[in-house]
């Protein structure tokens, strides 16, 4: 199809359609994940260092989610898929622990309660990062040839 | 902290998040009455810095400083950074942006509220 032949580089694939939307809301939540791990531990590390820990651990996986998006490429794809496969296990067993174990949550973090203090949009975006990252590789398996 | 210039942020970025909507359901394109919106949202949103650092310097209530400035702060990036990133992408994807821009805004204008009345982390 050579009408449908991209200009587009690879470099721009990941954030270019709809992609750029999800990596608004990445950025978004690594801005503030990093933000929040960075108070926690900072205030008070003591409190709840599981939970904090667990904080940081989203904040670097929504960073580097957020960095492959934007740079695209099959690299940076492949570390994209695996930061967001980590996230989906992280803020399902999270999520799940903070339910049957609230004792180990004392505060908050963004997965617990499979991230109900933040509309629940972090049980979401690990299930539309997995589409959009899906679905841009068969788009470029039928594009290749 | 003005809970006239609050009630405004909500009201405007509320209306704009309702434009992108309908911009976003209709498949039209966003037009001059969205950026002017969000233009307004902007400039209520950049007064709120300054009264919001002054009303936390003048206040004796218990609030986290750094935390609240860095909400002050950071609910004030978000439109700019928004607007921009939806530029490259002018169809549905960028209204969706915008729309998310806007969402952000009103989230982090409510945990702002929460955090001048004593909200931790």
């Amino acid at each position: 199809m050579p009408e449908t032949a991209p200009r587009v580089t690879t470099r721009t694939e990941l954030a270019s359609g709809w992609g750029r939307a999800l990596v608004f809301v990445y950025g978004v939540f690594a801005v503030a994940a990093t933000g929040r791990s960075l108070v926690q531990l900072g205030t008070d590390a003591d409190r709840a260092p599981l939970a904090y820990a667990l904080s940081l651990l989203a904040a670097v996986l929504y960073l580097v989610a957020t960095t492959c998006l934007v740079l695209g490429g099959p690299r940076a794809r492949s570390v994209a898929l695996a930061a967001v496969s980590v996230e989906l296990v992280g803020v399902l067993g999270v999520g799940a622990l903070s339910y049957a174990a609230p004792e180990l949550f004392p505060d908050r973090t963004v997965w617990s309660h499979f991230g109900q203090g933040y509309g629940f949009l972090p049980l979401v975006l690990p299930f539309a990062g997995l589409a959009w990252l899906r679905s841009r590789s068969s788009a470029r398996a039928r594009r290749s040839r | 902290m003005n809970v006239w210039l609050q009630v405004l942020v909500y009201a405007v970025a509320a209306a704009g998040l309702v434009a992108c909507v309908v911009l976003l359901v209709r498949d039209e394109a966003v037009g001059d009455r969205v950026y002017l919106t969000l233009a307004v949202a902007e400039v209520l949103l950049l007064v709120q810095v300054v009264t919001g650092s002054v009303a936390l310097a003048g206040t004796g209530r218990e609030v986290s400083g750094v935390l609240f400035v860095s909400y002050l702060v950071g609910v004030a990036l978000v439109l700019p950074i928004g607007a921009f990133w939806s530029l490259a992408e002018r169809s549905r994807a960028g209204t969706a942006v915008l729309a998310l821009a806007l969402a952000t805004v009103l989230a982090l204008e409510l945990r702002l509220v929460a955090i001048w009345n004593g909200a931790g982390a």
